[in-house]
């Protein structure tokens, strides 16, 4: 077998350096991948304790625990770190892990940088988190940052404007490495349209992350030298226009939210033809798709300032341009029912994760067409029924798969197969209380609650009840995700393909992954992945 | 160590460097840096001092790392696609650059075409201008509405724009030829004229200064012109950022040339700088129709 | 403060059913935009589920009929042309049905020209200021005192003893019914929005731009909204209450509230 013969340690090859050195210095990509799905699920914690601050204050009306600004802190600052420190680390995360192990690389193409990407994360929401303890408390603006309300943040202003900037440094450069990993790095007989779906949606995804957030890095300049320096792009008066950040934001904005969702498909596009024991269908369109999913997002950013005063025509185009999305989108929904069709499925946690995914990720969907209706997002706009849209595309959407992610590749990171049982009671807990939690969102929407109200009328008491409780079960459920992390090397050793139906090069390296792998290119051993 | 000499695979070897102190040693000088500006802005004068010892540590990190780079790049490390990832890495560098300048350059399209017409009662907008902005015409150059910043003199595209303008698509003929004097082994030409390329550029630099001190001084056009100045400071304030650091970068290389760095076929640094260079000219190109000239 | 928490809830297990707001859905509002708007809503909903019973019930008939343990060998068919321009085709023509009613809504929503009265409405941090345009009526409308005293932090005040806790303000926006009324809404400082939902307008106030928006109630009655942009801390304590009066007694209420002034 030729497959054994490659993965025969090199003879200068030596393992992880000893000590705190190994992390801090690291241009393994393993080792890397690590820090980051660490890091993402601190953040998870920290931005998930501020939203239990939050649903504390909404459960019942009137105001018991925290005043007006800070809880206009605790939204603004959750929204950014689950958005950036949660979301999009434990993306890349996977990614340093999954892509070189799955195109057959031997690390990712610039090592260091990807050492450095990673280590401005932790500078990035240092920064950010201290910001909780100056005069004037943390930013407070919401996370869509709009002037002028955010220049009347306090000391923090500052601070907010350079930790996105080097959030914005950090994905820049984690997205360069990505393209040049998958561009350059790829084993031969690795086609591009061979890849498989996780490589390509990262690589689609690593595209918008260059377009846009230099982007926002630029609109977050503006405010900064309108704050500081006396600029005027957002002041009506000198011949700017508030409107225009939001403009600017939201070309940032609008790709960013299918940066957080187009790796989600990838891990799911994945885990469903495994646990089907059958091919993904459609493997090409479903590539096509998530292009097409890719280029429209750069053309319908305005839908979310349907009410800011636009000229018709605008509203229109943009509203248009919304509602198509649901075409790409509909394929990969209908790619993945089809891959399930006529399979033989089994239901392991991964897969649980991912079917929940495809589920409440349509309804999420179908919130988000609704919005699109320009006339009907009048009434929807700023309310709890955007909120509870996003969310069910953010939670059991992007985390729901990022869980899935997780518990599919933790045999090979770990070498063991993690708690099943305890995973499966984690997975229903959450997929009960996160419905508990978002659902009746909806219907406080339609009823006329604001977003970002610390406080609201009577009529609304219910549901935010309902909803706080299902935000604490949906917490402390996490709580179960970190005990089978923990517990995760105790289980029984994991055979190196792991899952039945797996099939990719990542299965074909022993169970828990050596620290370099692939230090020659695999050849020959692409074609025997593929299932027919 | 493996090096090209003694494995037969090397080419099919890619080269991963183990640890490197860099990268944290970056990570350190970022987090001075930013507290060093924040605190500077908010006020505390102790900020300005962060900030420089931010900035040295950079400037350190990047000469370690860029230090360490050529010396695995001398001892033959580096194989063909190592090479090409360097240049892909740097391809999509400057595509974010792009960018980045982008985000301004539609900061003033959208008030050229939209907000000034807007607040001069255009498309929806009736009101706006006869409520609150009543005799206001959409005029550019413009200051806004609100005259901020008082009566100003727009700058000229004639003078220090076009002499820059000549300046910087010289540079960019005068580096193209020291890439192909490289190609072709003319080290003499090589050097000759890539130190008319750096010169050509720091000369930019400093006419730019005079354009600035000049607009300060006597045309009482400042970053507080309006949006105007705004657009105009912004964007060539950046550029003219870039083309320093572009400078820089040519200069180290012209070191580098000097101590015999560099080959026919191996050069990828001194290419990584020329692009960069083409980069901030087009840019120029751009700023010099939509901001000066239009 | 535990105990106010608990007998909060008290409170809340036994009112809260019992009121009379409480509601599911979009309401209908009370202009023939509203209604549409409400249409609309229910029209891309209807759709929606729709859609969501033929792909769940395809997903939810293979999960029990394809899955390993009942024995089934998994086929091997990865792809089908037909079948993937089928499921482009059928939705682009279901966005198409969407889009035209939609498209023909927004147009006259955008339709503020030849107005029966104008008010231009100011935003503030955090109140609204209103101004009759073709009188000399000019007020501020804030959140009423009853309320102010029970938002404060454990005030020990039972919002739900409050009549219209948080939507109450001292002066009401008043306009006869059948009017079409154009609003021009700003702002003075950052930006807000105007939103009574029952009209169906929300429209955000910009400091130094003026957007435009209509409504024509078609009943009378006390409609009531909230600042719907953040703007700071007191955000959520910005409402908007429109009284729609028949006209006779709107010239009345015009009368004397000129010879308040
Ligand atoms: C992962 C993140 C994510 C994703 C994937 C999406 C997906 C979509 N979003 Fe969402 N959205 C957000 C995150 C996301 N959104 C966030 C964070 C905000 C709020 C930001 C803020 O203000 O703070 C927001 C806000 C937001 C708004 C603005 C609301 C407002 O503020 O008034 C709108 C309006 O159009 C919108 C629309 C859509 C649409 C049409 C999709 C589409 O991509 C959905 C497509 C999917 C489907 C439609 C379901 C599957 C399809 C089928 C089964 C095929 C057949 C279907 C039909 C033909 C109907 N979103
Ligand atoms: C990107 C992803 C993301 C994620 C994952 C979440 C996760 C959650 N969000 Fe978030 N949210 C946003 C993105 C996200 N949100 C954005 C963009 C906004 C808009 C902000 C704005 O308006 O500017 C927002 C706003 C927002 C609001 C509206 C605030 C407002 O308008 O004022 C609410 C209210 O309920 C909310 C709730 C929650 C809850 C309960 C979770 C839960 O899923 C979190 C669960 C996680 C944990 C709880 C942590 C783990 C567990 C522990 C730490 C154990 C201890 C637990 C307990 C003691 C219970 N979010
Ligand atoms: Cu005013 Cu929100
Ligand atoms: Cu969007």
């Amino acid at each position: 077998m030729n497959t054994a013969a490659i993965d025969i340690p090199h003879h200068d090859d030596h393992g992880p350096a000893k000590g705190i050195g190994r992390w801090l210095f690291s241009t393994n990509h393993k080792d890397i991948g690590t820090m980051y799905l660490i890091f993402s699920l601190t953040m998870f914690f920290i931005g998930g304790l501020m939203a239990m601050v939050i649903r504390s204050e909404l459960a019942i009306p009137g105001l018991q625990f925290v005043h007006p600004e800070f809880f206009n802190q605790m939204t603004t600052m959750h929204a950014l770190i689950m958005v950036f420190g949660a979301i999009m680390p434990a993306f890349v995360g996977l990614a340093n892990w999954m892509i070189p192990l799955q195109i057959g690389a031997p690390d990712m193409a610039l090592p260091r940088m990807n050492n450095w990407s990673f280590w401005i994360l932790p500078v990035a929401f240092g920064i950010l988190l201290s910001t909780l303890f100056m005069p004037g408390g943390s930013p407070a603006g919401g996370w869509t940052m709009y002037p002028p309300l955010v220049l009347q943040t306090g000391d923090a202003f500052p601070f907010l404007i350079f930790s996105v900037h080097l959030m914005g440094l950090s994905s820049i450069m984690g997205a360069i490495n990505i393209i040049v990993t998958v561009i350059n790095m790829r084993a031969p007989d690795m086609t591009l349209l061979k890849m498989p779906m996780f490589v390509w949606t990262w690589l689609i995804t690593a595209y918008l992350l260059i377009a846009v957030m230099p982007v926002l890095a630029g609109a977050v300049t503006m405010l900064l030298t309108d704050q500081f320096f006396d600029t005027s792009f957002f002041l009506a008066a000198g011949g700017g226009d508030p409107v225009m950040f939001q403009h600017i934001f939201w070309f940032f904005g609008h790709p960013e939210v299918y940066i957080m969702i187009l790796p989600a498909f990838g891990v799911v596009s994945e885990i469903i033809p495994t646990f089907s024991r059958k091919k993904l269908f459609g493997h090409d369109s479903m590539v096509y798709a998530a292009s097409c999913i890719a280029f429209l997002s750069f053309i319908v950013w305005a839908h979310h300032m349907f009410t800011v005063g636009m000229p018709l025509t605008g509203q229109l185009f943009f509203m248009f341009a919304t509602m198509l999305i649901a075409v790409p989108t509909g394929v990969k929904i209908f790619n993945w029912v089809a891959t399930m069709w006529r399979g033989a499925m089994t239901f392991e946690t991964p897969m649980l994760f991912s079917l929940a995914f495809v589920f409440l990720f349509t309804i999420g969907g179908f919130s988000g067409l609704m919005l699109a209706v320009a006339p009907a997002d009048v009434q929807y706009h700023d309310t709890y029924f955007v909120v509870a849209h996003f969310h069910y595309v953010l939670v059991p959407g992007s985390v729901f798969a990022i869980m899935a992610g997780a518990y599919y590749w933790l045999p090979k990171w770990t070498g063991h197969m993690y708690n099943e049982t305890l995973a499966k009671v984690h997975f229903w807990a959450s997929t009960i209380f996160v419905n508990i939690t978002f659902f009746p969102m909806h219907f406080l929407g339609l009823a006329g609650m604001p977003r970002r109200i610390p406080d609201y009328s009577t009529q609304f008491a219910d549901f935010n009840t309902v909803a706080s409780i299902g935000a604490i079960g949906f917490g402390l459920s996490q709580l179960l995700f970190v005990w089978v992390l923990l517990t995760a090397k105790k289980g029984a050793k994991a055979s190196d393909r792991v899952w039945e139906g797996a099939h990719g090069l990542e299965w074909t390296v022993p169970s828990p992954a050596p620290y370099h792998t692939f230090e020659t290119p695999p050849k020959a051993r692409i074609a025997n992945e593929a299932f027919e | 160590m493996t090096t090209a000499s003694n494995d037969p695979n090397f080419e099919e070897r890619y080269y991963v460097p183990h640890g490197s102190h860099w990268p944290v040693v970056g990570s350190v000088g970022l987090l001075f840096l930013m507290i060093g500006v924040s605190s500077w802005l908010n006020g505390a004068d102790a900020g300005f001092y962060i900030m420089l010892t931010g900035f040295a540590v950079i400037i350190f990190m990047l000469t370690g790392w860029f230090g360490t780079v050529i010396g695995e790049s001398i001892s033959g490390l580096y194989n063909a696609k190592v090479d090409k990832s360097f240049r892909q890495g740097m391809f999509w560098f400057i595509f974010s650059e792009v960018m980045f300048f982008a985000a301004f350059f539609g900061a003033l399209f959208y008030a050229r075409n939209m907000s000034i017409p807007w607040l001069g009662g255009d498309s929806n907008n009736f009101f706006t201008n006869l409520l609150l902005w009543s005799g206001y015409e959409s005029t550019w150059p413009t200051n806004g509405p609100g005259n901020i910043g008082g009566a100003y003199e727009a700058m000229p595209p004639l003078g220090l724009p076009l002499i820059n303008t000549v300046l910087l698509l010289t540079s960019s003929i005068t580096v193209t030829i020291a890439h192909h004097a490289l190609i072709a082994g003319k080290r003499t030409q090589l050097t000759v004229f890539l130190a008319a390329t750096f010169l050509l550029g720091f000369v930019f630099v400093y006419l730019q200064g005079v354009e600035y001190i000049e607009a300060y001084e006597h045309m009482n056009l400042k970053l507080s012109t309006g949006i105007y100045g705004s657009t105009f400071f912004m964007l060539t304030g950046f550029h003219g950022m870039h083309v320093t650091i572009g400078a820089i970068m040519l200069t180290i290389i012209w070191f580098r040339v000097l101590k015999g760095h560099f080959s026919a076929d191996k050069h990828f640094a001194f290419e990584a700088v020329a692009w960069y260079w083409h980069f901030v000219d087009v840019v120029w190109v751009a700023l010099y129709v939509f901001v000066y000239w239009m | 403060m535990i105990r106010n928490t608990i007998l909060s809830l008290l409170g809340l297990a036994l009112a809260g059913t019992a009121k009379a707001e409480w509601a599911l859905n979009m309401p209908k509002g009370v202009t023939d935009l509203s209604l549409e708007t409400y249409h609309l809503h229910m029209m891309v909903f209807w759709w929606c589920v729709a859609i969501g019973v033929v792909v769940f019930g395809v997903m939810i008939i293979s999960l029990i009929k394809h899955r390993k343990s009942s024995g089934v060998a998994p086929a091997t068919f990865s792809h089908s042309t037909t079948a993937e321009v089928i499921w482009t085709a059928i939705p682009v023509v279901i966005l198409v049905l969407m889009a035209v009613p939609t498209a023909e809504t927004m147009v006259k929503l955008e339709d503020s020209r030849k107005p029966d009265m104008s008010i231009v409405v100011t935003g503030y941090q955090w109140k609204w200021h209103y101004k009759y345009q073709d009188s000399d009526i000019a007020f501020y409308s804030s959140l009423a005192q009853s309320s102010m005293e029970a938002r404060r932090k454990q005030s020990g005040v039972d919002p739900f003893a409050v009549d219209n806790y948080l939507l109450e303000v001292d002066r009401p926006v008043v306009v006869p019914r059948g009017a079409k009324v154009r609003l021009l809404v700003t702002s003075n400082d950052v930006i807000h929005s105007w939103w009574v939902k029952d009209l169906a307008i929300k429209k955000d106030a910009i400091p130094g731009i003026i957007n435009e928006t209509w409504f024509r109630a078609n009943e009378t009655g006390t409609y009531r909204g909230q600042c719907a942009e953040l703007c700071g801390k007191d955000h959520g304590y910005m409402p908007i209450v429109v009284e729609v009066v028949e006209p006779e007694a709107f010239e009345a209420w015009v009368n004397s509230h000129g010879a308040e002034q």
